[in-house]
């Protein structure tokens, strides 16, 4: 009979605790998992907020803070740009594509984005994709508006709705432009990126709900009715920052300094991957604090197994003192008893392995759906891999306390068994 | 009788061999201050001796240095000519289940194992005992059939066994693979006086097969007709209670 064999007979005569003990390891194991694959994602999905754009151009301002506001539409900018110099950028060369941003509306707690139909064909996210329209099409009147999947969820608007944008950024401050209400023609496919928390109307019907306004306030006794608008020129002054695709990459630092050196005004022109990950480094200290916690988990099991296996080597002293008499040396008895904490972390880390991969499958979609946040299902990396050998060498260590005690006791108990 | 049978010296051409067991002037001292100091004491090959003490008179501690359970802090106890209190580690391990046949009082066996996996316990062990024993299922077999095992139970789980029937699996398991001395550590104890009678003659008609010394321990004085000796624990030793030795 071969040991693996007498400690899997003997597991399996405790197989009660045995069992609970594997769930509960699994269970650590699964959530730390899980934890670490949400980190993953969501470092990813943050990192894939915006692709294909090679530069973010805005008023001079620190590179994150453009980031913040241009993409994230969080703060507000310093300045803008002149529309002078955005068709001058515009006009270069290098230029393939640019895309327009202009902020300062909102409507109900949503940030109202003035832009060109360019942004739903330019912006891209998670590495190559574009945006999809769930319902309706893209901006074709002046004013027709496409909304996020947030927006449109949050505040159950359908295609063909009518919305009223108000002035300013506040939550349902400001004053309306109620005069001048837009029609829902598209809503945009979730993304899970800020993308889905905006209204996007376009660069022109910025300027036409404030051709009767001045400095922050409308002005008085002057109302100019919407048939009105439609034949005034509506050029913009100025917009809020523009994104910039460019030919060819090898002229992206090129043209970022052309940008940040630009004489007409102070500019800054950014990578937003670059950006993304300055940014993310500032939100890493909460990502460390889950992956801290977890590990705690993961440190309460193993605590867990401990505690079982020294509860388990009361009733099995008389098994410690039969393999004694019959030749088992201490060593042997460590490791019997590592050898059974070991099955039991290892059994435990395979198991939370089966459950992390089982909701993944389960839930993957629904957290695309709902989060935006998409969890690739692969093999485990190599990261995982470690934790899991962790996790069974810790199991296998766990072991090294209830061996050292049976040792010490088999001595004590020699040959007298009592039950 | 048994005097002549202990004439009949197989071992070599010696008319008198070394014995089994000898023990010169061994002294052990638990921590607590519990000692206990063994003055001379022999076992010859093959023979019966039953051990008097009772309980709590220090026959576990004697019974540990025999097996090398304990080491002595002085003295020699020769088992089958080696000086146990000399070897270490896991070579004491290695050479008690080389040399001894070991029954307890009772809660002999894994309970979850079989009794046939029972008996088989030593020969994970010993080498020498696996040699020994050929083929091993069928010597265990053999054994638990002798010792009026039932072949119908040798797969059974050992928990499942009654309470005599668990000394006699435990009886197979001592004398498997011909170890040179079987120590019992009352053995009858947790049996009726009838059932310690049947098991008993069963045990030394084994162990006179397997041409093994017996070394018994026990406060029962009935047994003592079956053996070639009996011994008081008084005679060879003394116990202190207090003071280290």
């Amino acid at each position: 009979m071969s040991l693996l064999r007498l400690a899997l007979l003997s597991l399996w005569n405790r197989r009660l605790t045995a069992i609970l003990t594997i769930l509960g390891i699994a269970l650590s194991v699964t959530l730390f998992l899980s934890v670490e694959k949400l980190r993953t994602g969501a470092r990813e999905s943050f990192a894939n907020t915006i692709s294909g754009t090679d530069l973010i151009v805005g008023a001079r301002a620190g590179d994150v803070q453009l980031l913040l506001y241009s993409v994230f539409r969080i703060g507000d900018a310093t300045n803008n740009i002149t529309w002078e110099s955005y068709q001058d950028i515009a006009g270069r060369s290098e230029v393939d594509w640019i895309v327009p941003i202009s902020l300062g509306d909102s409507h109900r707690g949503y940030r109202v984005v003035g832009t060109t139909a360019g942004f739903f064909d330019h912006y891209r996210y998670r590495r190559d994709t574009g945006l999809r329209f769930g319902a309706g099409t893209t901006l074709d009147d002046l004013f027709d508006t496409v909304i996020g999947a947030d927006v449109a969820m949050a505040l159950d608007y359908q295609v063909g709705d009518r919305i009223v944008v108000s002035h300013g950024t506040g939550r349902g401050g400001g004053a309306g432009h109620d005069d001048k209400p837009f029609r829902v023609t598209g809503i945009l496919d979730r993304t899970g990126t800020p993308v889905d928390r905006a209204v996007y109307v376009s660069l022109e019907a910025i300027e036409a709900i404030h051709v009767d306004w001045q400095g922050g306030g409308r002005v008085e006794g002057l109302k100019i009715p919407v048939e009105r608008v439609r034949n005034m020129d509506l050029t913009p002054g100025t917009v809020t920052a523009a994104l910039v695709g460019l030919k060819s990459r090898i002229t992206t630092f090129r043209f970022q300094r052309f940008v940040n050196e630009y004489d007409e005004e102070p500019l800054t022109a950014i990578l937003p991957g670059v950006a993304l990950s300055n940014l993310w480094s500032l939100v890493g200290v909460a990502e460390r604090a889950l992956s801290a916690v977890s590990l705690m988990v993961v440190v309460t099991a193993l605590l867990g197994l401990v505690t079982t296996l020294l509860a388990s080597l009361e009733e099995r002293r008389r098994e410690m003192a039969i393999l004694r008499a019959n030749g088992a040396s201490p060593r042997t008895i460590s490791v019997l008893l590592t050898a059974e904490s070991g099955l039991i972390a290892l059994a435990g880390a395979l198991l939370g392995l089966v459950f992390l991969y089982v909701l993944l499958f389960a839930l993957q979609p629904l957290l695309d759906a709902r989060f935006g946040l998409y969890l690739k299902v692969d093999a485990p990396n190599l990261r995982d891999c470690t934790i899991l050998g962790i996790v069974v060498l810790a199991g296998m260590a766990a072991g090294f306390i209830p061996a050292w005690r049976a040792y010490r006791r088999s001595l004590a108990d020699g040959m007298s068994i009592r039950s | 009788m048994r005097a002549t049978l202990i004439g009949i010296r197989r071992f070599s051409g010696l008319s008198d061999p070394a014995p089994s067991l000898s023990i010169r002037d061994a002294a052990f001292s638990w921590e607590g201050g519990f000692g206990i100091e063994i003055a001379d004491f022999d076992l010859k090959a093959r023979e019966r001796v039953l051990l008097l003490g009772p309980s709590g008179g220090g026959k576990s501690t004697f019974l540990n240095l025999v097996a090398g359970i304990t080491t002595p802090s002085r003295g020699r106890i020769d088992v089958l000519g080696t000086d146990i209190a000399r070897l270490r580690g896991a070579r004491v391990d290695r050479f008690r289940v080389d040399s001894f046949g070991i029954i307890f009082q009772m809660f002999n066996l894994m309970p979850w194992l079989s009794a046939l996996d029972n008996v088989l316990v030593p020969l994970r062990f010993s080498r020498l005992r696996r040699r020994r024993a050929g083929d091993a299922r069928a010597e265990a077999s053999r054994l638990l059939g002798a010792l009026g095992i039932d072949a119908a139970l040798f797969n059974q789980r050992a928990g499942t066994l009654s309470v005599g029937q668990q000394q006699r699996v435990a009886a197979a398991r001592a004398l498997i693979g011909g170890p040179g001395i079987i120590l019992a550590d009352e053995p009858t104890s947790a049996l009726d006086r009838a059932n310690a009678r049947a098991f008993l003659d069963l045990l030394l008609a084994e162990q006179e097969t397997a041409q093994a010394a017996l070394l018994m321990v026990s406060h029962d004085e009935t047994l003592a007709d079956a053996f070639d000796r009996v011994v008081r624990l008084d005679d060879i030793a003394r116990v202190s209670g207090g003071v280290a030795a």
